[in-house]
């Protein structure tokens, strides 16, 4: 227990007759970087907002970092970060506006806002745009600044949903190096994506199909099983037999 | 607390950056002040009228002086034949025609009677009255003139007093309802918008997903908007007092509370409204479409309810401006006091906690 991050067992949410989640269950350990991986329709939206505190699942059970999603959404709230795939700052800030912000609506004192939010600046290198609005910042350069905000307080686990949507591969890259960074300084990192290449990059990675969790291990392992040189076949081979449409 | 306080001061930097917002905000009030206050004056002056002289005597030369030193009329050209009429109408260069007929003087002398005719434009039903109303009265004067010592066995004459606007000051009867109006757009149309834009960014996600609590993030929402509207008050009495001559004959601090409690009102309907709503077009349409067409028709400011059929006078009691009209009314014109509008004041409470309430409730079910 004391070296789990998050915890499902036989979690399930139904709206009505469907259920869009059904019975999954998985651990991830503290500091690892697992991969959330499904298609459209699959339920992974579903599942990580239940994990964020943000709906209550039907049956099962479920902790993150060592809450339980029924009687403790504050105290999970307090303990991880977000980030979505749509994005999350806002436009009409400065870059320190949306760091301010989002630190003090997370309750991080003043003063040690100030001092990180500089020394931030630093290390992505953006000290002449740092009293700019954020709209005017090309988007690759947004994400990464969503995701600095978004473990800026700290968080026991960062939820990124398709946190690369629409940026080019060369940032791609560097926003996996932060997340990296991020997982080396014991943030555990629950990650959704379409690309298969960042697959890769997972520590371990589940894919869900119809709602269950269809395989879930190291690519490498997972690769080896279903006899296959890219996680890109691997998805297909499990997604194809999904009897859901794309919603 | 201190997070609320990052939060207002978030929203007050997306007020002040956007210039739509502000513009909405404070050139929005004036514009409608200025507008109501000097352009929709209700008063008619200066209207177009052609006179038809068939008869060319003293008195209907007399008539006409008068009709010409009056005021409220500018005399076109003379018609010269009957035809001329209805071009002249139809072209909209005149509003109203009198015709004297031939021996119309000759008729006074000798019948003891004559007749005028006088056609109005009622295209416009307002105008057209008021109109004859006036032409009436100028006839009737000339009339006392001819027989001043006529006397009739009795003779009763009404002493007419315009009570609380004694000087038929038009803008007094606009001003409550033009207040009512501004709370209604800055209030509810700006407050739900803020609201939905969060929801159509995604930034709303991840305030949901933040520590702050989803009621915290209504009422930071909400708190800029009700000091905004506070200083909007401010100036629209301001305005009202300096510029359009209107006094506050009451109360300024009821007046004030009273306010606030409207405005409350407002910010709830506002937060209902976007829970309601996904996209700000459609939280714009609704707080434009719901909320300011019945605030203008059916409040009472621009039309009299009691003239409504029952269905509307019924629908007139929901809206909550209906009774923030009266209430400012009775403050601002008559200088009333709690007294007199303690049952209004309880409504508009009663509205403003069940929309408060239900919004609250609204935006909780949208979590799980």
């Amino acid at each position: 227990m004391e070296n789990k991050a998050i915890i499902c067992k036989d979690l399930t949410k139904q709206f009505g007759d469907f259920k869009a989640v059904d019975k999954i269950s998985f651990e991830v350990s503290e500091g690892e970087i697992f991969g959330f991986l499904g298609a459209n329709g699959a339920g992974k939206t579903t599942a990580m907002r239940i994990l964020c505190g943000l709906s209550f699942p039907t049956s099962g059970e479920a902790s993150v970092a060592g809450f339980d999603v029924y009687r403790q959404q504050e105290k999970i709230k307090k303990n991880i970060g977000y980030m979505s795939q749509k994005f999350s700052l806002y436009d009409n800030l400065t870059i320190l506006e949306n760091i301010e912000f989002f630190a003090g609506v997370y309750g991080v004192s003043r003063p040690e806002i100030k001092e990180r939010s500089r020394d931030l600046i630093l290390t992505l290198g953006l000290e002449k745009e740092a009293k700019k609005l954020v709209g005017g910042l090309p988007l690759g350069w947004k994400q990464k600044l969503a995701f600095s905000v978004a473990v800026f307080h700290r968080p026991k686990i960062v939820f990124l949903d398709e946190p690369t949507g629409g940026v080019d591969p060369i940032t791609r890259r560097q926003f996996w190096e932060m997340i990296y960074q991020a997982a080396a300084e014991g943030i555990t990192v629950f990650v959704t994506t379409h690309y298969m290449d960042e697959a890769e990059y997972c520590d371990r990675i589940s894919i869900m199909v119809d709602g269950h969790v269809a395989a879930i291990d190291s690519p490498t392992a997972l690769k080896k099983r279903f006899n296959a040189v890219s996680m890109d076949e691997v998805f297909y081979e499990l997604a194809r037999n999904a009897k859901r449409t794309l919603d | 607390m201190k997070r609320l306080l990052a939060f207002i001061r978030k929203e007050f930097y997306h007020v002040f950056r956007d210039k739509r917002t502000l513009l909405i905000l404070f050139g929005l009030p004036v514009a409608q002040i200025v507008l109501f206050g000097f352009a929709l004056s209700s008063e008619v002056k200066n209207i177009g009228i052609a006179i038809q002289d068939n008869s060319h005597d003293i008195h209907t030369e007399k008539m006409i002086q008068k009709i010409q030193s009056s005021s409220y009329f500018h005399v076109e050209n003379p018609i010269l034949n009957y035809n001329d009429i209805e071009n002249r109408f139809k072209d909209g260069s005149i509003k109203c025609a009198v015709i004297f007929p031939t021996n119309f003087g000759s008729d006074v002398q000798r019948l003891g009677g004559a007749k005028i005719q006088v056609i109005a434009d009622a295209s416009d039903p307002n105008t057209a009255t008021i109109v004859t109303n006036y032409l009436n009265a100028i006839i009737r004067d000339y009339q006392q003139e001819l027989n001043p010592t006529a006397k009739l066995n009795y003779q009763i004459i009404p002493e007419l007093r315009q009570l609380y606007n004694e000087e038929q000051n038009g803008s007094l009867n606009f001003i409550p309802g033009v207040i009512a109006l501004i709370f209604m757009i800055v209030s509810t149309a700006l407050t739900s918008v803020s609201v939905v834009r969060e929801k159509e960014l995604g930034t709303m996600e991840i305030l949901l997903v933040s520590p702050f609590k989803p009621i915290m993030v209504l009422i930071a929402k909400a708190i800029p908007f009700l000091v905004l509207s506070i200083i909007n008050f401010v100036i629209i009495i301001f305005l009202s007092v300096y510029l359009l001559d209107v006094e506050i004959k009451g109360n300024f601090l009821l007046l004030f509370a009273e306010s606030i409690l409207f405005i409350i009102t407002c910010l709830s309907l506002g937060l209902l409204i976007s829970n309601v709503t996904n996209s700000q077009q459609t939280a714009m349409l609704i707080s434009m479409m719901g909320m300011m067409v019945p605030t203008l028709i059916l409040t009472g400011f621009m039309f009299p309810i009691e003239n409504m059929p029952w269905i509307f006078q019924a629908i007139s009691h929901l809206i909550p401006s209906h009774y923030y009209y009266i209430i400012v009314k009775a403050v601002m014109l008559k200088g009333l006091g709690f007294s007199y509008i303690w049952k209004e004041t309880l409504i508009l409470a009663g509205m403003t906690v069940l929309l408060l309430t239900v919004s609250l409730k609204k935006f909780k079910i949208r979590l799980s």
